[in-house]
């Protein structure tokens, strides 16, 4: 029983209370950068949380055979690796997607979550915690994209998931698709998030 | 010309940090005092410069040949950890007080997506040649360095303001680089 208590609260804490983003500030990067649609922020998201499930459950195996002094270089080569096959799946599946994260893809690897993840928790813990660790906290990270794409695309697009619910020639706020409107939609969005967690405490 | 116009597209067009949003971990982390944020950008001029010739030659000269291209996410981060860590060692024999000013910064860069993100972009400019990639890669830097120091000012007169207070802390130092990623939105349409 205490176990399931245990387990459950790993998973919550990436999502509320440890969540990547409006939290802990990690993997800012692709966060601003592709989040110009709800649909950009869900691919990204996935393909991260992709990426930090693999790479937890590779390094909670093989982190007895890792020697400590060389660890961090290790693990980055599992993450580029598993980088790589998301790049490859993305390019042959889902072109259009690809296009539209560029660069980003490739920068999962410098993603400082995946990296964080594998040091802070999955090289210390078994493999079930670490699955529902990378689960939390991929989790965390999807949502966080998600709503911070569908937040710039409703104003600045006037749709959600390319579904135009305003007519064609209406006013948006064209500023938050653009790049300033990332940083002001995050800012306003982690004040709204730090309000939600403080009443929760 | 054609260099000319990379750097003023470089440093104020699509400037890196507030434009394309590369580095923003250092841009948000290490800018609260003037003084660290221009040693944190020596360090990224330094780095920047030197992993992309590495990463260029190894590109155009290993993996091309070969038909690696795919195996380039992974040679580029390991070179650059590499590089990063000879160079600490290299600077610390040869340089002491270059290390004082900016050994504390290099462990940092290897995550820094900035140093990675110019080395990938620099394949994929016109027509290109080592000497752009070289050139593009110091413009890049320089315009890391002027968001970071102007973001680095600004904050520092913030501690001095009164800021309501579930605006403390991050949800403030975003929305300052907001608003400067509004002032570079300006320079659109220069090049």
């Amino acid at each position: 029983m205490a176990n399931i208590i245990s387990q459950k609260e790993i998973f919550l804490k990436g999502i509320v209370k440890e969540n990547p983003i409006f939290v802990m500030l990690l993997g800012m990067c692709p966060t601003l950068g592709v989040t110009s649609s709800a649909f950009n922020g869900l691919g990204m998201g996935i393909a991260t949380l992709f990426v930090l499930l693999m790479s937890n459950i590779v390094v909670s195996l093989v982190k007895s055979q890792i020697p400590s002094k060389v660890r961090i270089p290790a693990f980055i080569i599992i993450i580029a690796s598993f980088v790589t096959i998301v790049e490859m799946i993305l390019e042959a599946y889902i072109p259009a997607l690809y296009e539209q994260l560029g660069i980003f893809i490739p920068l999962i690897v410098v993603n400082c979550l995946i990296l964080g993840r594998a040091e802070a928790f999955a090289s210390k813990n078994k493999l079930t915690d670490a699955v529902v660790d990378a689960l939390g906290m991929g989790l965390g990270f999807v949502i966080a994209l998600t709503v911070l794409g569908a937040v710039r695309e409703i104003l600045g697009n006037g749709s959600i998931f390319d579904f135009k619910f305003v007519s064609e020639n209406a006013t948006t706020f064209i500023l938050f698709i653009l790049p300033p409107g990332a940083f002001i939609a995050l800012a306003y969005l982690t004040v709204l998030f730090n309000r939600i967690n403080i009443k929760n405490i | 010309m054609e260099y000319i116009l990379i750097l003023i597209a470089a440093v104020f067009v699509n400037n890196i940090v507030l434009a394309q949003f590369l580095g923003i971990c250092p841009f948000l982390g290490v800018s609260n005092k003037v003084s660290t944020s221009v040693g944190m950008s020596g360090a990224v001029l330094f780095v920047m410069t030197i992993a992309t010739i590495t990463t260029y030659l190894l590109h155009q000269y290993l993996l091309v040949p070969a038909g690696l291209e795919y195996l380039r996410t992974i040679t580029f981060i390991l070179v650059i950890a590499t590089l990063v860590q000879m160079i600490e060692i290299i600077i610390k024999k040869v340089s002491p007080p270059l290390y004082q000013a900016l050994g504390v910064f290099l462990p940092l860069i290897t995550t820094n997506c900035a140093v990675l993100g110019v080395a990938i972009l620099a394949l994929g400019l016109e027509n290109g040649s080592l000497l752009k990639a070289v050139f593009f890669a110091i413009s890049n830097a320089i315009g890391f360095a002027l968001a970071l120091i102007v973001f680095a000012s600004i904050r520092e007169h913030l501690e001095l303001a009164n800021i309501p207070k579930g605006m403390k802390g991050v949800p403030i130092n975003l929305l300052v680089a907001g608003l400067l990623s509004l002032a570079f939105l300006g320079f659109t349409g220069l090049v």
